[in-house]
Order: structure tokens, then C-alpha cells, then sequence
């Protein structure tokens, strides 16, 4: 096969990145809802209460729940419910590790356009994980 | 590596069901009565486990489903979900963003290292499309529930519109690449296997199809819907990207644009687990029942059931955001 036929060196580092972060996730959520249901772990929402809340609006739930939009999870971690959020958190981080990966060989290839775009992509990604976007609710 | 990690997924996944099993045998024992089974509180008068149990068995057919009729989970996911849950759209739009990150993110590599999706095609795509998505993702949390019903059904039945006339083009002729895509040296070779050829690919059209982008961004992340229903056509019909090159990287894309738009789902508060974790590993599942399934038989008949059942789903988000269909 020629060369030309093969992903390219950034290519591929993406794609071995994402296939660990994607498998290391998928396991991290698996675990972790097994500790949220098998009830090792108290949550902070009892499950036979959740059908009081998940027919409401987001709003009005956080409200009635006295949960904090953002990362305030991370101090709740000692709740099973909450625990969750380590997988969900990490497979929504894997792109950002992935770009953060290819930056350094896309400079050194000179590539510095997709370099740049790759930043900028960095930046936009941490910027929706910083939970500084609030929206407006309803 | 491959098969250790499918045997441990396959030991936790039996983990989980015992778990699972033994939560709701303990929660049905230990729960107050006036609980699980209180029909002003949840609006049902099914105990609350039978929900999330539900969630994972429809998911699990809806993976099969998508894979046999050829589009995204996601795509599914929310209307159905939204129109025949008791779930808030808020949460099923939290859900079903996770639903197709989780599904790109598992097809991603294998892609990518196959040369057939192109991270020089995704790459500008992906920037546009997922800094958009955050707007969309703000703005459909910020409007009123009948609002994004309304919307989500205009939108199911457009997508129903666009399947039933969008063609499809193995090859598109591309007589010569614009300056944006040269100068971006947007253009690729992939091996064909199944003609054991070389196909040498360039794009055209450049600007316009990132200019659509902005759109499509948006309304994933308004809808959490993923977005290859709009993303194949874009970069298939319109930038002349040859169908399977257009396929994986609009699979591929969806791996950045859904992960802005979830990160907003999750920063507001609205993702819950027990939502999240059945509809995943359900529609991973179906996932690969559905690939198997499809490696002996291409029923054509499942892509006219699939778009009868975006049909009704469409119609039912739209009637439940009139007030009509409750």
C-alpha cells in the first residue's frame, strides 16, 4: 500500500488516544453506576424519589434537589449518584486530551494552520467544560 | 487488548445487571410507599426502577434499529424518548448528546485508523461546529419546553423530509478544489476494499459548507440530537467528500461537536445517571447486535420503518409542544 494511503502520523496519536480514553471511560461509567444502583454508596437523590424529579425542568429540579450547577459535583463524590460524574466527565474530556495530543506534531510537521485551529479548538472545548457558560433557564 | 477489553466490559456488564437486580430488589423493599409508586409526584404509577429498565431495553432495540436503518443513535433517541417518557426534555436532550458522544467516541478510532475519516476535513468542520453547539445548547436550555418540542418536531419531520429525497453520491465529481480547501490542503486517498481501488479525493464548495455548519452546530446542540443526518449530506453533496470518507468523518465529528454541547447539558444540571448510563450501554449493545445482524442481511425495509417511526416521533413532539397530544 502506498504512503499515501496511511493515516497520518497526528491521525493515528488522535485515534490511539481516543481508543484508551474512550475504553477507560466506557469502564469508568460502567463502575460507577454499579456502585450508584447496587446502593454501596448513598446518593444524594434517593432513586425512588427520582420519578418526582426527572419530569421536571432542569431549573426546578436543581432547586428542589439543592444540587449547584457546575463542577460542584466534584464535591460530592462520596454520593453514589454523583460518582457517576467522574465517567460521564472524563468521556466528555477524551477530545480535549486527544487535540492537546496532536498540537506538538502538528508544529513540528510546520502544519502551523491546523496547529493553530487545534488551539483554538483546545480552547473553545475547555471553555464549555469550565461551566462559565450559564444558560438563561426557564 | 481488543479481547481482554470485551471480556471485561462483558464480566462488568453481568456485574451491573446483578447490581442493578439487587438495587431495585432493595429499593422496592426499603422505599417508603408513598414514593416509587406516587402518580401526583412522578405523574406514573410504575415503580421507579421500571423506567430506567425500560430505558435500557428500548435503547437496546434502538441500537439495533439505527445500525440496521443506517443513522445516528442519537437522532432516535430524543424524540422517542422525549415523546414517550416521563422524562423532561431537558434530561432526554442531556441524554441524548451523551448517547452519540458515547457512539462516536467507540467508532472514532477505528476510523480514524483506517484513513476513512479525515481529521484534515474534521478539523476546520469541527471548530465551527462545535463552538455553535454550545449556542445551541445554551439557547435550548434557556427556551420553554413546548418551545423546543415544537422545534425538535419541525426538525425530526425535516430530517424525515431529507431522507426520503436526499440522494447520495458514492463519488461526487469535484472538477477542481477550491482555494480554501487547497490552501488548507484539505484532499485525501482512501483504499477501497470492496474494488480494491485507490480513490484519490478533493473537496469544493468549502466556504458554503462551513457556513452551514453554523446551523447544524446550533441544532445539536439546541435538540442533542447528533448531527450526521446533516452532516453526510454537507459534506457529501455539497463539499463533493466521497460517501464513505463523508460518513466517517461526520461520525467522527460528532465526537467534538457533541462533547462542547454535553459539557453545557452537564455544567446545568442536566444529566442524571440513571438516565444516562441504561441509554448508553443500552445503545452500545443494540450497537453490536445491530453489526452482527447486518453482516448477514441488509434489510431494506428497516430504513422506511425507521423513517415511519422518526415520523411519528416527529409528529408527537410537535403535537405535544401544541398542547394538542399530551
Amino acid at each position: 500500500m502506498d504512503n499515501k494511503l496511511k493515516a497520518t502520523e497526528e491521525q493515528l496519536a488522535y485515534a490511539k488516544l481516543l481508543d484508551l480514553g474512550m475504553k477507560f471511560g466506557l469502564l469508568m461509567l460502567v463502575i460507577t453506576f454499579a456502585i450508584y444502583v447496587s446502593g454501596i454508596l448513598t446518593p444524594h437523590v434517593p432513586v425512588g424519589d427520582l420519578p418526582k424529579y426527572w419530569s421536571m425542568p432542569v431549573k426546578e429540579y436543581l432547586k428542589a434537589t439543592n444540587i449547584h450547577t457546575g463542577w460542584s459535583w466534584l464535591y460530592m463524590l462520596g454520593k453514589g449518584d454523583f460518582l457517576n460524574f467522574t465517567g460521564i466527565a472524563f468521556l466528555a474530556a477524551v477530545t480535549i486530551f486527544c487535540y492537546i495530543r496532536v498540537i506538538p506534531i502538528l508544529f513540528r510537521k510546520k502544519d502551523t494552520v491546523y496547529a493553530v485551529l487545534a488551539i483554538i479548538e483546545v480552547l473553545v472545548l475547555v471553555l464549555a467544560a469550565s461551566g462559565l457558560l450559564k444558560s438563561g433557564g426557564h | 487488548m481488543e479481547k481482554h477489553f470485551v471480556k471485561i466490559m462483558s464480566l462488568l456488564l453481568i456485574v451491573l445487571t446483578v447490581a442493578l437486580f439487587a438495587g431495585f430488589a432493595i429499593a422496592s423493599g426499603d422505599a417508603p410507599p408513598a414514593s416509587p409508586i406516587d402518580p401526583a409526584a412522578g405523574g406514573s404509577s410504575m415503580p421507579w426502577w421500571a423506567w430506567p429498565l425500560m430505558l435500557f431495553v428500548v435503547c437496546f432495540l434502538l441500537g439495533i434499529v439505527a445500525v440496521l436503518g443506517g443513522v445516528g443513535g442519537g437522532v432516535l433517541f430524543v424524540p422517542i424518548i422525549g415523546g414517550f417518557f416521563p422524562f423532561h426534555i431537558d434530561f432526554v436532550r442531556g441524554a441524548g448528546l451523551l448517547v452519540a458522544l458515547a457512539g462516536a467516541l467507540a467508532a472514532g478510532p477505528g476510523l480514524l485508523k483506517k484513513g476513512m475519516a479525515d481529521l484534515r476535513l474534521a478539523l476546520p468542520v469541527a471548530l465551527i461546529a462545535s463552538s455553535c453547539a454550545i449556542v445551541g445548547a445554551m439557547i435550548g436550555l434557556a427556551l420553554p419546553a413546548k418551545v423546543v418540542n415544537i422545534a425538535l418536531g419541525g426538525t425530526i419531520l425535516g430530517i424525515v423530509g431529507i431522507m426520503l429525497v436526499a440522494k447520495k453520491s458514492e463519488y461526487p465529481e469535484v472538477r477542481q478544489a477550491d482555494n480554501l480547501s487547497t490552501a488548507l490542503r484539505i484532499s485525501g486517498i482512501y483504499h477501497e476494499v470492496s474494488t480494491g481501488q485507490d480513490i484519490n479525493w478533493k473537496i469544493h464548495r468549502t466556504p458554503q459548507g462551513l457556513a452551514l455548519f453554523i446551523v447544524i452546530g446550533v441544532m445539536a446542540g439546541m435538540f442533542g440530537l447528533g448531527a450526521g443526518w446533516a452532516n453526510v449530506p454537507v459534506l457529501n453533496l455539497m463539499m463533493g467528500a466521497p460517501l464513505k470518507v463523508s460518513v466517517a468523518t461526520s461520525k467522527f465529528l460528532l465526537s467534538i461537536t457533541d462533547t462542547s454541547a454535553a459539557w453545557i447539558y452537564v455544567n446545568n444540571g442536566a444529566v442524571l445517571p440513571m438516565m444516562v448510563v441504561p441509554s448508553i450501554i443500552g445503545i452500545m449493545l443494540g450497537s453490536i447486535v445491530g453489526v452482527r445482524i447486518l453482516a448477514k442481511t441488509k434489510p431494506a425495509a428497516i430504513r422506511y420503518m425507521v423513517i415511519g417511526l422518526l415520523l411519528f416521533a416527529g409528529l408527537r413532539a410537535l403535537l405535544k409542544g401544541l398542547a394538542i397530544w399530551n
